[in-house]
């Protein structure tokens, strides 16, 4: 798509010519991230995430690829040829940290997109579809981060599978024989790990797929903008080049700074120790959690701890799988014809409360089980569940938005105090 | 519609939650969990002082070679290494003819085949050889051990929280146990045939104290062995045996930073000249 | 982010005529070296992944090999290996050996004597990797009973290369001699090869 102002393709060049009539791969991408897509002009930091996530895919598919030419996919072996990348393979202590703190990084990335898409209203009309692929980008995303885990058939591996299959147990009556099938046995052995390797390695080229249809849905309506008002005209967007690939440069550069600090000088932060022993079907780590990204996640399954109807078991499973699909109905949810949150100032405040919940919910996934902190759980799962099913509904439609601006530039404007002759003339 | 729904199963969502947490409370309040010995007497590790600590750490190639003698002597009766192998020694120092002799000399043989029989044999070790385990599986390892499994140590260092200063504080950890867990927990006393250490994540280990005396082992550089030595520097050998690339992974991410510092404040610099007079 | 500097050249964006007077082309320096010093980075983090490839320190330490010679009587071969390829270890007759020199050096493909394959007063050890030169099968001959092809020595199956008994490539589109590797009698029965 395009609004009428977009710079158009042009080659200049013979060959470029010849190639735009051939195949005009070039003249997509110059309307796709290039010169020709036109952008609000008011983007601030955080949307520089979308381009960061596709960039830790990009890391982590070239590291995974090559650590899949060392790695040996059997229950047997899996352990020992990791250790073997961590000693003998050349630089493979990097790529393997590189691996392991690239999904840690993928997913902090993709954490504060899908945060920005809830602040600044992303998820509204006309960019619904765009929110929706997003969803399933993450339950991609999820996907592939836990089956990776098991790879190194460490404790910590063998003891996620065991668990995060047992989910499925919960099921009445099938659940069994579902968990059964997915495992290939009655507990993780080498025909689980060798189907998570198998899907490990596919779903990021999944992923990447969607994320091919998420961009390309989100260039129909254009990017939103942190005021959330629709672009009214060409003083409103500036071209994607040069102007936001200088911009994503900086997110770029600041990203890797961010990742070489952990994986050069502290890159079992967050792992696991018990992952550096080997799987031991008969024995099981004293304190087992998962990764840090699926912590709030884990906190709502511990939280169902009574059966009313179902068991409590039950409840966990369906409230955390419900806590993800939930998403989904995000757009019809909110009613509020405003997007930015900026200019919504009750539901800003139930926004703030939500972060703060998640994180509560990401220390209690880590933390022991005392009675203080499933209290602490509880509560904090009953909130997540009333702020989007609850409060967001009614207060979506309660609330009294602030005074939104006229436009784009106006907002800018107004920010800079008072307008410069040649303002018109330079956004262009 | 979709509203509608969504504040149903909001509601009983929060109903569920609701019910539990009365749950959690009333137990909490009628059967408190008791404290436990483990919660209440367990140590942290204490800082060994390591010279590969930190984010600039090094290896003290004299204290690893220490280490290695530590753990040929004491530790490699019961332990294994199994993902070290002997030419990594080349790393901590040693030349490649030191390293086929100490190869040569090793107590434990290297499992093979008997090239006439097909029978097991054991032969020499060599170089390439990864440090042979002390036990033929896991069954001869809890045979002769009581029951209680030695742990590899390869990783031992990464394997447990603040791993080398783990095993420094355990393997001088061992005491009697304190009056004062006995008394407030008269069950807890610790098991015939097992050891009180406060550094140990249950406070009773199956391993017998390894280090018993100052001297035990002979050490080439002068350096006394005191217990407390003897251990630190087989923590320090282990620390390099669970991360032997530590160095260099630490120099280039020296460089590695620096890089990108300056590639901050360039890409920062563009994204100024190019944004330069457009308000946003 | 590649293109910063080429597609903003001055008078092309109304942004660059916005006046604090200085060369446009002079402050576009900092965007060059931006895209400059990125293309460092790419360029330098390509070399593990490439480097991942080569032989790792496992692989490497495998590169000597002894071999007992004890029990080879002459007319004899065994296989053995080095670096995990086929390693042919054989005890020459008199008989092959006199017909390896009764061979005219200045006919062969490859022209090299059996004293420069074998070492002093070994003569009769022929030691040469089992991969045919051609395209790397591995020749017949070194078994009981396997065919040693029209020269008394090796065979290749694949495309019909045959050796002589000196190993030398007398037939067929090896190109050249079966590789002697680096070797040395450690005692009068033990060799090590690499």
């Amino acid at each position: 798509m395009s609004f009428p102002w977009a710079n158009h393709y042009e080659p200049k060049q013979p060959l470029m010519r010849w190639m735009d009539e051939k195949l005009p791969l070039p003249r997509l991408v110059y309307n796709a991230i290039g010169a020709g897509y036109p952008v609000p002009r008011n983007l601030n930091y955080f949307w520089n995430f979308g381009v960061l996530a596709g960039l830790a895919l990009v890391v982590q598919i070239v590291t995974g690829i090559v650590l899949a030419m060392h790695y040996g996919a059997n229950s047997l072996v899996a352990f020992q040829s990791v250790e073997s990348i961590m000693r003998d393979v050349n630089g493979g202590w990097f790529l393997r940290y590189a691996h392991a703190n690239g999904a840690s990084m993928f997913l902090a990335v993709v954490y504060i997109h899908i945060a920005r898409g809830l602040y600044y209203g992303s998820y509204k009309a006309p960019r619904e579809m765009v929110w929706l692929l997003g969803v399933v980008i993450f339950l991609l995303m999820m996907a592939t981060a836990f089956m990776g885990y098991v790879l190194p058939w460490g404790q910590m591996s063998f003891w996620g599978a065991q668990v995060i299959t047992g989910f499925f147990s919960a099921i009445p009556l099938v659940g069994e024989p579902i968990r059964v099938l997915l495992l290939g046995g009655y507990a993780p052995d080498n025909a689980a790990l060798n189907r998570f390797f198998s899907l490990h390695y596919l779903l990021p080229f999944v992923i990447a797929g969607v994320i091919i249809l998420h961009i390309w849905a989100l260039h129909i309506p254009g990017s939103s903008n942190p005021t959330g008002v629709d672009v009214k005209g060409e003083q409103d967007t500036v071209p994607f080049h040069p102007y936001y690939t200088a911009k994503d440069g900086v997110g770029v550069a600041v990203f890797f700074l961010i990742f070489a600090a952990l994986i050069f000088f502290s890159p079992n932060l967050l792992g696991h120790p018990d992952n550096y022993i080997e799987a031991n079907p008969l024995s099981t780590p004293a304190h087992i959690v998962p990764e840090w990204y699926f912590l709030p996640f884990y906190a709502i399954l511990k939280s169902f701890t009574a059966d009313f109807i179902l068991t409590g078991k039950l409840w966990g499973v369906l409230a955390m799988f419900g806590s993800i699909l939930l998403l989904f109905f995000l757009p019809w949810l909110d009613s509020s014809p405003v997007r930015s949150s900026n200019y919504r100032p009750t539901y800003r405040w139930f926004l703030i409360v939500l972060a703060l919940d998640v994180l509560v919910l990401g220390y209690i996934g880590g933390a022991e089980a005392t009675a203080r902190n499933v209290i602490i759980g509880q509560i904090a799962t009953a909130y997540y569940f009333a702020h989007f099913l609850i409060i967001l509904p009614i207060v979506s439609r309660s609330e009294r938005p602030r005074p939104l601006p006229n436009s784009i530039t106006e907002a800018v404007l107004a920010k800079h105090g008072g307008t410069s002759p040649a303002e018109t003339a330079l956004a262009h | 519609m979709v509203r509608t729904i969504a504040l149903l199963i909001g509601a009983g969502f929060v109903f569920v939650l609701g019910i539990a947490l009365f749950g959690t409370i009333s137990t909490a309040i009628t059967d408190p969990a008791p404290e436990t010995a483990e919660h209440e007497f367990h140590h942290h590790p204490k800082d060994a002082g390591l010279s590969s600590a930190g984010l600039f750490g090094t290896f003290d190639k004299q204290q690893l070679q220490r280490g290695l003698k530590v753990y040929q002597e004491v530790c490699a009766a019961c332990h294994s290494l199994k993902y070290v192998s002997f030419r990594d020694l080349e790393q901590i120092g040693y030349s490649e003819g030191q390293v086929k002799a100490l190869a040569q000399a090793w107590p434990i043989e290297q499992p093979s085949v008997n090239p006439d029989t097909g029978e097991a044999a054991t032969r020499k070790n060599i170089p390439s050889d990864r440090f042979p385990s002390p036990y033929a599986n896991e069954v001869a390892a809890r045979a002769a051990n009581n029951n209680a499994l030695p742990p590899d140590l390869s990783l031992m260092a990464k394997a447990r929280h603040d791993g080398a200063n783990y095993v420094a504080s355990l393997l001088t950890g061992y005491q009697n146990q304190p009056a004062e867990l006995l008394r407030k927990f008269p069950d807890a006393k610790t098991p015939q045939g097992l050891h009180y250490n406060p550094y140990f994540a249950n406070l009773n280990i199956a391993m017998p104290p390894p280090i018993t005396s100052d001297g035990q082992v002979t050490y080439e550089d002068g350096t006394q062995p005191t217990r407390d030595q003897m251990a630190k520097d087989v923590a320090a050998f282990l620390a390099w045996t669970a991360e032997p690339n530590l160095e260099r992974r630490h120099a280039a991410g020296f460089a590695t930073v620096i890089f990108l510092l300056i590639f901050v404040f360039l890409t920062w610099g563009a994204y100024k000249n190019v944004w330069r007079g457009v308000k946003h | 982010m590649a293109t910063v500097d080429s597609t903003i050249t001055p008078g092309d964006h109304p942004a660059h005529h916005d006046g604090d007077g200085h060369d446009p082309r002079r402050r576009d320096f900092i965007n060059i070296a931006a895209v400059a010093w990125a293309g460092v980075g790419a360029g330098v983090i390509v070399l593990p992944l490439i480097n991942q490839m080569n032989p790792s320190a496992d692989v490497l330490a495998l590169s000597t090999t002894e071999i007992d010679i004890s029990k080879i009587e002459p007319g004899q071969s065994i296989k053995s290996t080095f670096r995990k390829q086929p390693l042919f270890v054989r005890n020459l007759t008199p008989k092959e050996i006199a017909e390896a020199d009764a061979v005219a050096i200045s006919d062969l493909r490859d022209p090299q004597s059996l004293e420069e394959r074998t070492k002093a007063g070994k003569k009769n050890w022929l030691i040469t990797l089992g991969v045919c030169t051609h395209l790397g099968c591995v020749p017949l001959g070194a078994g009981e009973g396997e065919n040693k092809g029209p020269f008394g020595g090796y065979f290749c199956p694949c495309h019909g290369s045959a050796y002589d008994t000196a190993g030398r490539i007398r037939q067929g589109p090896a190109p050249t001699n079966l590789v002697v590797p680096e070797y040395a009698f450690t005692s009068d029965t033990v060799v090590t090869v690499g």
